[in-house]
């Protein structure tokens, strides 16, 4: 099955980053297919490749990031939230005259319309947030 | 449908108002906080354990562990799920409502 997600909350700061990542993992462990995961609101805080968290703890972001190399996963921050938050790709970076970029690998930067094509295309959509 | 709680009845509606939303032959899938719904012989306990007749309550063991709560605390009817079972939940019911 076509199986899509949101996140809507920052890691770190209650559970949804942690549910996300371990229903994603069962899923693909079950030949689930992923069709894309979308970081929302302060989801998109889950994208910074700055995070540096103690090293006796779960790294959240590294964890995606090693995730979507391993399953080829369609990490997709949205754009408007991401700005407000200073998550930034080397595009956006340049566009709004930023001295760096932060974004971890694994993730792109594009618009609502992605969480709308994956609310369309997967045959569920499922929702972690705060 | 599949319903996910995912917040205390001790800090929030959300297990309140998805009871008298659900209809019957639904699923509910308590998640995260939301496990504490599931407890036996708390002051929340009748709105679950009525429910439990029409709809499947479900509670997610990896949560429930991470909080010392071994299963003979919950109410009796409610399955103990793994995140295989969760997966499982989502993919057998025509859609998920998360309630935040």
């Amino acid at each position: 099955m076509k199986l899509a997600v949101m996140v809507n909350e920052g890691p770190y700061t209650h559970q949804a980053s942690d549910t996300a990542y371990n229903f994603i993992v069962a899923a693909l462990a079950a030949g689930h297919e992923i069709f894309r995961v979308f970081f929302y609101h302060d989801g998109v805080n889950n994208g910074t490749r700055l995070s540096t968290p103690p090293q006796d703890d779960r790294h959240i972001v590294n964890r995606w990031s090693e995730l979507s190399k391993a399953h080829d996963l369609d990490l997709v921050v949205c754009v408007a939230a991401a700005q407000r938050r200073g998550i930034v790709d080397p595009d956006e970076a340049k566009r709004n005259g930023k001295d760096s970029d932060n974004i971890a690998p694994g993730f792109r930067i594009s618009g609502l319309g992605q969480l709308i094509e994956a609310g369309i295309q997967a045959d569920r959509l499922l929702v972690f947030g705060d | 449908m599949l319903h996910t709680v995912n917040k205390s009845p001790f800090e929030s509606a959300s297990l309140k108002v998805c009871l008298g939303l659900a209809k019957p032959g639904s699923d509910i899938l308590l998640i995260e906080d939301g496990i504490y719904g599931a407890l036996a012989g708390t002051i929340h306990t009748a709105m679950l354990a009525e429910a439990t007749s029409a709809i499947s309550v479900y509670a997610l063991g990896p949560d429930l562990k991470a909080r010392g709560l071994p299963e003979d605390r919950l109410i009796p009817g409610i399955k103990v799920v793994g995140y295989d079972g969760f997966v499982e939940l989502a993919c057998a019911n025509d859609k998920v409502q998360s309630w935040l």
